[in-house]
């Protein structure tokens, strides 16, 4: 809360002081105003990682073989959460379709991205340009984040990691 | 000169409203300084109470935020809503289904949260049905209608639905007393004294779930019980009801019910009455009523309908009802913060009587009765009075307290709110209100422990207050600032139906509960699709389930063909989003049965019954993402008897065929 306060505070004063009525440069992909949250996130961390994205995972361990356990409570996640937007294949429904996901992104900026969608897509140059060709905001679906890491597991599947 | 003159006209202006100032019926003028700054709730911030109003003859409940009065939500009660489609959809039919079928309208009076150790515990909210007699208690982590139970032996269920202090019982008496559901009612009306019985309902609500049984009923003299409150503190284990008609009338109420100079106020010992139903006193009797209960897993209502019900006869137990004149048919029955006062409203008095709890005590160990009203003893006025309020207004109807040693008074005939001293029952401030005020309400204004920073009394007539919209106006809420010794106007604002009581309680103890979506993983719906890949359509016999999610931006399936005249069609509709404020809505031409709001995780249920052969479309109703104008589909309809085969897919066009069938 009071990193809140601090922030608009600042914003407050950032306003008074902008001159000539010219607004501050605004995201146009930010929901109006954009969330506190994505405000924060923007703000608090001027050395963003673009290859990490923004989130609470920092670091993935991932094993050289695939964790077929984990992988399949992933399948399960994704059927209730993600399939009615993304395919297995390389083609694009509503979202992309997942084929080498994995080659793409990270396994942070995966896990960040499926769990911070609203945030990533206000400040996430990678996660904006998929937006620009979608044009739907990837829906926050609330994945826990043991759900992210299995779906991840999943995704690596599919890639075809055994 | 010019200055001159100006200076003048702003003399004249005030001169004009000083003189109006002195005349209350003039509507506007009642306001002065910083209202408005008051009332001031900026954009993006929270208000700081919720406050639950009845809707009255609507049949739902609202909820406004104060001080700014912006409406946030009606909570569908009592009557259908298409805009949620409460009572359209399959799964809500059951809420509103009675004794005598489905009821799709009724009139909600009164509102009342639950507590615990008198004070406001956040957990529920309960309204009663006044026509066909029901109490419903309301999810406040859902700000949805949970449950509602039916009462037998009722009619006009208007002292209700007010609560003991740990919500161990929900209180329900009849305002017009009947013969009991098992006697023979093919009777003469005017048989009323010797035939017709009020009945007291108890309703039970389970401590962890809220689960409301009906415990027992105090059958009681045929009178009319108009409204009641619970006693606190000391007088925990009482409750107190007002009763008019004590003459018995049944024609003619207006003149042949005001004829007494006292009717009665009405105490009972429920903890009495709870020893005797566990000593097995309570005789069973045979009646009809439905319980309908709303489950948030399998977001799914059922109705059972119940066929019996304990009653003790109050006649035949000495000590737990007694009877307490009170002047000209007293409307409010209301208890103070401690326990201690009595406050009756005699809705024809020119004084309001304050009775004191212990005095009433000291009656009954006394016997201080002046004889008994069809076996009930009737407690001399005198021995119960704590004292009178004189010439307080005209018309008083309803109390509520600050906790700080005042009361409050609405007074329907000289139209304005009277705060008085409970002590020295001295009257310390009087303002107007426009017009004709009903119920008041302080914030835990009837609890324990009130929080009293505004007063909003609820005004049964709008006349000239707001823009006329023809004959039908908006009804009318004001409220008033009780911080200082003086009450002080801040706001007019408009309510949904009639607003009668209402309660309001800090935001503190309620939006931290407040559920933001339900979880997918919990629904265990009979027709629940998680994901796309268990969406389906399946036929049996005339009968065609289909299984449908809705995420941004599409239905699954969204193409369907192979459905017959003659088919009875549900679309069970899965909502797969999981996040806050993304409900998806849906809807297909011709459907006789509203549309479906369905929130995140939910499934919902619309009945199509196709009226002819074609293509009819289908959609979302409730903007939901840039491509919500895409969010659409079709179902084709083949004659009856047609071999169209049944399919159904999403993003599998078939190739287009350019000519013929």
């Amino acid at each position: 809360m009071k990193k809140l306060i601090y922030l608009s505070v600042i914003c407050a004063i950032m306003a008074a002081c902008g001159g000539g009525g010219s607004e501050p440069e605004k995201n146009p992909y930010a929901m109006e105003g954009g969330t506190p949250e994505a405000q924060a996130a923007a703000n608090a961390n001027p050395s963003y990682d673009p290859e990490r994205g923004e989130g609470k995972f920092t670091k993935v361990d991932v094993a050289p073989t695939l964790d077929e356990k984990m992988a399949a409570s992933g399948q399960k996640v994704y059927e209730v959460k993600c399939n009615s937007c993304h395919k297995l294949t390389g083609e694009k429904l509503v979202g992309p379709g997942w084929k080498d996901v994995t080659q793409r992104y990270k396994a942070e900026w995966i896990m960040n991205f499926v769990t911070n969608p609203d945030v990533m897509l206000d400040k996430d140059p990678k996660a904006q340009a998929q937006l620009e060709l979608c044009l739907v905001r990837m829906p926050n679906q609330n994945v826990a984040d043991e759900e992210a890491r299995a779906l991840y597991e999943f995704m690596r599947k599919n890639d075809g990691v055994k | 000169m010019k200055r001159l003159k100006y200076l003048s006209i702003i003399g004249a202006t005030a001169l004009v409203i000083g003189v109006n100032a002195c005349k209350p019926k003039n509507a506007g003028n009642a306001v002065t300084g910083n209202a408005a700054a008051k009332a001031y709730v900026a954009p993006g911030k929270y208000d700081e109470f919720y406050n639950f109003i009845s809707g009255g003859f609507s049949g739902q409940m609202s909820v406004y935020g104060l001080p700014s009065g912006r409406l946030l939500r009606v909570i569908p009660v009592f009557s259908v809503d298409p805009e949620k489609g409460w009572g359209y959809s399959e799964e809500t039919k059951p809420m509103l289904t009675t004794s005598h079928g489905f009821v799709p309208w009724d009139d909600l009076h009164h509102t009342e949260l639950s507590q615990t150790n008198g004070e406001i515990d956040g957990r529920w909210i309960f309204g009663n049905a006044n026509n066909t007699p029901r109490v419903a208690r309301i999810d406040l982590a859902t700000f949805r209608t949970a449950e509602i139970i039916e009462l037998p032996n009722s009619g006009g269920n208007h002292s209700s639905p007010f609560i003991t202090e740990n919500t161990e019982y929900v209180i329900a008496g009849t305002r017009f007393s009947v013969p009991p559901d098992d006697a023979d009612g093919d009777i003469p009306i005017n048989t009323y004294k010797k035939n017709f019985k009020g009945h007291i309902s108890f309703i039970s609500v389970g401590k962890e779930d809220g689960k409301m049984e009906i415990a027992f009923q105090l059958e009681c003299p045929g009178v009319n019980f108009d409204l009641s409150h619970s006693g606190k503190g000391k007088s925990h284990g009482w409750f107190f009801f007002s009763c008019y008609n004590t003459e018995q009338a049944n024609t003619l109420l207006e003149v042949n019910a005001s004829q007494r100079d006292k009717d009665f106020i009405m105490a009972v010992n429920w903890k009495k009455a709870e020893e005797y139903v566990k000593a097995g006193k309570g005789k069973k009797q045979a009646v009809k009523y439905a319980h309908n209960v709303y489950n948030d897993k399998t977001h799914t209502a059922t109705s059972e309908i119940k066929t019996e019900i304990l009653v003790l006869n109050t006649k035949e137990f000495a000590d737990i009802c007694y009877f307490i004149p009170c002047p000209k048919s007293p409307h409010g029955c209301d208890v103070d913060p401690t326990g201690e006062y009595i406050v009756g409203s005699g809705k024809l008095a020119a004084l309001i009587p304050v009775f004191s709890f212990d005095k009433i005590q000291k009656a009954i160990a006394d016997k201080a009765f002046e004889g008994d009203f069809e076996g009930i003893p009737v407690i001399k006025y005198e021995a119960a009075l704590y004292g009178e309020v004189k010439k307080p207004g005209l018309g008083p109807l309803h109390t509520e307290f600050d906790g700080k040693g005042n009361a409050f008074t609405s007074m329907f005939v000289s139209s304005e709110v009277v705060k008085w001293n409970i002590k020295d029952l001295k009257v310390v401030d009087r303002v107007p209100t426009y017009y004709s005020v009903g119920h008041l309400c302080v914030p835990g204004g009837d609890s324990r422990k009130p929080n009293p920073k505004y007063m909003i009394a609820y005004n049964k007539i709008t006349k000239d207050r707001y823009l006329p919209t023809g004959p039908e106006l908006a009804q009318s809420a004001q409220l008033f600032d009780i911080s200082g010794e003086k009450m002080q106007l801040i706001l007019d604002f408009p309510t949904i139906g009639e607003p009668h009581y209402a309660q309001a309680v800090s935001a503190d103890l309620i939006k931290g509960k407040s559920i933001k979506f339900f979880k997918l993983e919990e629904n265990t719906h009979q027709y629940v699709s998680k994901g796309e890949g268990t969406t389906k359509v399946v036929r049996e016999g005339k009968t065609v389930h289909v299984y449908m999610t809705a995420i941004r931006s599409h239905l699954a399936p969204d193409n369907i063909e192979g459905i017959r005249m003659g088919d009875e069609v549900y679309f069970h509709i899965t909502n797969l989003e999981q996040d806050w404020d993304v409900p998806h809505g849906f809807a297909i031409k011709g459907a006789l049965n509203a549309e479906l709001l369905i929130m995140p995780g939910e499934t919902q249920t619309l009945k199509w019954v196709p009226d002819r052969v074609g293509i009819s479309p289908m959609y979302c109703t409730d903007f939901c993402s840039a491509l919500h104008q895409e969010m659409s589909g079709y179902v084709r309809v083949s004659p009856s008897g047609s071999n169209v085969p049944l399919l159904f897919s999403t993003g599998k066009n078939l190739p287009a065929e350019a000519d013929g069938k």
